[in-house]
Formats: structure tokens, C-alpha cells, sequence
């Protein structure tokens, strides 16, 4: 099944605040797609609006799928997450008071994705082996790698097409990110899922992007169609690596 | 089929509660079984809510009451027979469950506490101003003769031991499906739950129905058990605070912790109400949901967990 999501000149944001401004991005089957951009640019407002969580005041948004083409603007967040989007919220945003399996179930709310827990669970629990260990402990009690390990094991869950991924180093030590980001690309290379990565940690994000987008100031800045570019572009240079 | 074992359970709970009635004990002990019964019936229903959703509800007496008056008014107007009062009273408290939880959809935490508080006080003060129903000097029934058992007590109590395993069996069915998690979902993280496509508003909707409908059918035959009913009386206070005091002693999580709340403390202001004092019911619940909030918050079903995995 062939699909991708674009994102098509679009604006939003909250109230009198504009974040967005016309931005166009696009993530197709099997790539790795990176966000890039620093706290305050608009990156998980994007993220929202493609999960419906926010609607935008222009612009569109929509999933092709196989040639049929479905506009994500019209949408409830879980009539996207039925399309097979699936979301490891900025900030992990868990079940603090419910235990890893009973997070992992939820993860597979979808009606989709209900017949396949029987194969995914296992999947995650291999993929994560500390979650076997602690599925019977409340998720809020492990340490902040071992729950955001936890919360892209949940989306996982929901056999998802296309993972959107919102900051998955905030907030843990250089060595859980490099794990974590380990882990997403050791997913993406076995099993070819298609993820959009929003982040702002600029090496870990590029060690697995196929390409990437910068966004400053809610508008996307420039289109790096390789890691490489990204690597040698003037905006890098000047905002993250301090050149 | 572990649904079918607890089908089986509530099968024998309802035949237990015949073989009681065939013993013919002292009619008191009828009397009082109705009531804690009753009880097991609220904080089942308040449970779905309270417990499995977070939304916690003091307007227990407002469905509870709103049960009692359905039933009261279609006696009045159609002379109905009892089952259609507790369907009737059931849907019309589930009617404002429904409403309820439109209305309130933006608030949590303590402000939907305060807005379902509130709701209690209006109903009252409504009932109070309307005479077909009594109005604020109450409403006395005249109960034909009983058509079973030979005695109201009696067929009352057995209308509540059918009613409390139903409700229980419902409860506890919910709890375990997709629903129930997803209530687990909204109570833990209302946003996560959001983000993992879990459908908040629709579950949520549907726990203050179920749990108004529950409520009011506990509520249904309650002017056929005291015969004489004043808004005091349906509204009191008792309902709002055991209501939730029951399911806290019990466990929330879980369809048994109301059950063993109610049965419990039900149990004892019963024996209190005999042996004390009736006024002594509210401070014993008091001094008991105090203990159990300081020495175990997560209630009886919480403690024996903790001390099972110990």
C-alpha cells in the first residue's frame, strides 16, 4: 500500500498567536522524514494539525492512500489515528497510573489494530525487552528512557502506516537519546515503517533521517532532500552547530 | 467464559437471595438487606462513573431521586406496574446523565464535582415546587397487596437482589471490554488518551448515562419500600456521600470494590441504625472513608493487592 502525507501551505495556531505560515511538507511510503528546528517554531503545531488535534485556518492537509486521497483536516484525531497514523506525543504523555501492558493495550485502541495484538505485543515486548520485564509495573514509575521507550512501543501497538514522532530526546540524558533514536531506526530499517520526526536535537535527528525540513518561525526555511544538505546548509550551521 | 461463570455467579447470588426468602427470617432482616442491596446498586453505578472515569459525582441524589419521582408520577398518572417504574426511572435518570455530560464536557476535576452538586440542588428545589408529585409536603403510596411472596419487603428485597447482580454484571462486563479501558485512559490522561485515538467524549457520554441509569433505577422502587416520600427523604445527603464513600472503601478500579464497600458499610449502618443510633450512619462513614483515604487510598481491593504482591 502505497501512501504519504502532505502537508499543503498551511496555517495555524492558536488563537491571536500565528505559528504556522504556509507551510508545505510531504512524507512518503518508507521514508524517514526530519522536522528540524529549535523550541517556539511551529514543529509540534504541525504535528497537531496532522493528528487533528488542531484545526488549520488555511491550507490543506491529506493522506493518499493507494490513489484515493483523504483530507486529515475534517477529521477527528481518533478517525486519523483509524487511518493507521499513529503518535508518540511531545513529552510521552502516558498512563502514569497504569501499567506498561495496560498502556501497550491502549496503544491498540484502534478497531484495526484490535485483531493484531496478539502479534504486536510480543513484537514490542521483543523490540523492547525492559518492557517484558515491566509490564506488569505502572508506567509512571520507570525512569523517563524506559517510558518513552514505552510510548513509541504504544503507538507501535496500533500497527500503525505512518508514525509521527514529536521530540523523543526532551528531557533525557545523551545517552537514553541516542538509545531511543537507535531504537526508532533500527524500526524503521526492519520493518520500512514511514515516520515523521520532529526534533531539535540536529545530529541524533540526522543520523536516521533520509531527508529533512528546517522550520523557523513557523515557516519551513529550507528542504534538505538528503543528509547531507542538511549538513552543509548555512541555516544549520548558524542555529545549531554554532558555525 | 469467564462471562459465563460470572453469569453463573449472579444466577446463584439471585437463587441464594430466593432461599433466603423461603427461610421466612425475622422480616427486618428483608427490610435492611433492601437497602444495602440498594447501596451495592449506587456505588455500582456511581463506580462507572466516579471510579472508571475519573469524573467524580455528588449529584447522586439528584438520579437517585429523579428514579424515585419518575416512578412516582407514573403511578400518579398511569397506575404502572413496578418493572415499567424501573425502567421508566432508569431511562429518565439516564436521559440526564446524557444531558449532564453534554453540558459539562469542558469541566474536570472538582468543577464537574460542583456543577453535578449543583444539579442535586436544582432538582430538589424543582420536585419541592411541583404538587402532582407531592411537592414539599411528599408523597404517600397505597400499595395493593403484594402479588408475590405475600409481603412488599419480600418482593422488594428480591426485585433488589435481581437488580444488584444485573447491575454488577454489567458494570463488571464494561470494565473488561474496550470501553473500560478506554475509560482507564480518560481517567489516567484525558490528552494521552486523545492522542491514542481513544474516543474521550463518546466514553465519557456514555459513563453518565449508564451511571445516571443505574442510579435511577435503584432509585425506581424506592416509593413502593418507604411508601411516604418528601424531597428530604430522595435527595438526602446520605446518597451523595455513601455514594462515593463506598467505592473509595472498596477499590474504584475495579466492579468488586463497590460491591465490597457497600456491602460493608451498608452492613454496618444497618447494625448501627439498630443498635446505636440511626443519627450515628453519616459520622460512621465519615470516620471510616477518613481512615481509608490516610491508611489505604486505593481502598480494600488495593490493600490485598499490596499485600498479595508483597
Amino acid at each position: 500500500m502505497a501512501s504519504r502525507i502532505v502537508v499543503r501551505d498551511v496555517d495555524a495556531g492558536y488563537g491571536a498567536v500565528r505559528v504556522l505560515h504556509g507551510v508545505s511538507i510531504e512524507v512518503r511510503e518508507g521514508e524517514t522524514v526530519a522536522l528540524l528546528g529549535t523550541n517556539g517554531n511551529g514543529k509540534s503545531t504541525l504535528i497537531k494539525c496532522i493528528m487533528g488535534m488542531l484545526s488549520p485556518d488555511a491550507g490543506e492537509i491529506y493522506l493518499e492512500s493507494d490513489g484515493a486521497r483523504i483530507d486529515l483536516t475534517k477529521r477527528s484525531t481518533e478517525e486519523i489515528v483509524e487511518l493507521g497514523i499513529a503518535l508518540v506525543p511531545e513529552g510521552r504523555r502516558l498512563f502514569p497510573k497504569l501499567t506498561v501492558e495496560e498502556n501497550l493495550l491502549l496503544g491498540a485502541y484502534r478497531t484495526g489494530a484490535r485483531g493484531d495484538i496478539d502479534r504486536n505485543l510480543p513484537f514490542c515486548f521483543e523490540t523492547f525487552p525492559v518492557l517484558r520485564e515491566r509490564r506488569r509495573q505502572l508506567a509512571g514509575s520507570m525512569s523517563g528512557g524506559e517510558q518513552q521507550m514505552l510510548a513509541v512501543a504504544r503507538a507501535l501497538m496500533s500497527s500503525p502506516r505512518i508514525l509521527l514522532v514529536d521530540e523523543p530526546s526532551v528531557g533525557l540524558a545523551p545517552i537514553l537519546v541516542n538509545r531511543v533514536i537507535g531504537k526508532i531506526r533500527e524500526l524503521k530499517e526492519r520493518y520500512h515503517l514511514t515516520v515523521l520526526m520532529a526534533e531539535q536535537n540536529f545530529n541524533q535527528a540526522t543520523k536516521i533521517a533520509d531527508r529533512g525540513y528546517i522550520i523557523v518561525h513557523g515557516r519551513i526555511e529550507f528542504e534538505g532532500r538528503s543528509t547531507q544538505e542538511l549538513r552543509e546548509n548555512e541555516l544549520v550551521k548558524k542555529y545549531y552547530l554554532g558555525v | 467464559m469467564k462471562t459465563v461463570r460470572a453469569f453463573l455467579v449472579g444466577v446463584a447470588l439471585i437463587g441464594l437471595g430466593l432461599l433466603l426468602v423461603g427461610l421466612r427470617v425475622n422480616p427486618y432482616a428483608y427490610f435492611a438487606g433492601y437497602v444495602v442491596l440498594q447501596y451495592v446498586i449506587i456505588a455500582t453505578a456511581w463506580n462507572v462513573l466516579g471510579g472508571y472515569a475519573g469524573y467524580v459525582n455528588f449529584g447522586t441524589p439528584a438520579f437517585f431521586a429523579l428514579g424515585a419521582y419518575t416512578a412516582i408520577f407514573l403511578i400518579e398518572a398511569f397506575g404502572a406496574p413496578l418493572p415499567v417504574l424501573i425502567l421508566a426511572g432508569g431511562l429518565v435518570a439516564g436521559l440526564l446523565g446524557l444531558g449532564i455530560g453534554y453540558l459539562t464536557l469542558r469541566l474536570k476535576g472538582v468543577f464537574f464535582s460542583i456543577a453535578t452538586f449543583a444539579l442535586s440542588v436544582v432538582l430538589q428545589t424543582l420536585i419541592i415546587n411541583w404538587d402532582y408529585v407531592g411537592g414539599a409536603k411528599g408523597y404517600t403510596l397505597i400499595r395493593p397487596p403484594a402479588p408475590f411472596f405475600g409481603s412488599w419487603a419480600i418482593l422488594l428485597f428480591m426485585v433488589m437482589v435481581g437488580l444488584a447482580v444485573v447491575t454488577v454484571l454489567v458494570a463488571r462486563s464494561v470494565e473488561r471490554s474496550w470501553i473500560g479501558r478506554g475509560l482507564a485512559a480518560l481517567r489516567d490522561n484525558e490528552e494521552a488518551a486523545e492522542c491514542m485515538g481513544v474516543p474521550t467524549l463518546r466514553l465519557k457520554l456514555f459513563a453518565t448515562t449508564l451511571s445516571g441509569f443505574f442510579l435511577g433505577v435503584a432509585g425506581a422502587p424506592f416509593p413502593y419500600y418507604v411508601t411516604y416520600v418528601e424531597p428530604s427523604s430522595a435527595f438526602d445527603l446520605n446518597y451523595a456521600v455513601n455514594a462515593l464513600a463506598m467505592p473509595m472503601i472498596g477499590g474504584t478500579t475495579t466492579w468488586i470494590g463497590p460491591v465490597i464497600g457497600a456491602v460493608l458499610l451498608g452492613t454496618a449502618q444497618q447494625v448501627a441504625t439498630v443498635t446505636i443510633s440511626s443519627e450515628l450512619n453519616l459520622l460512621i462513614v465519615g470516620v471510616v472513608l477518613v481512615l481509608f483515604v490516610v491508611l489505604a487510598p486505593e481502598g480494600i481491593v488495593g490493600l490485598v493487592r499490596r499485600l498479595r504482591h508483597r
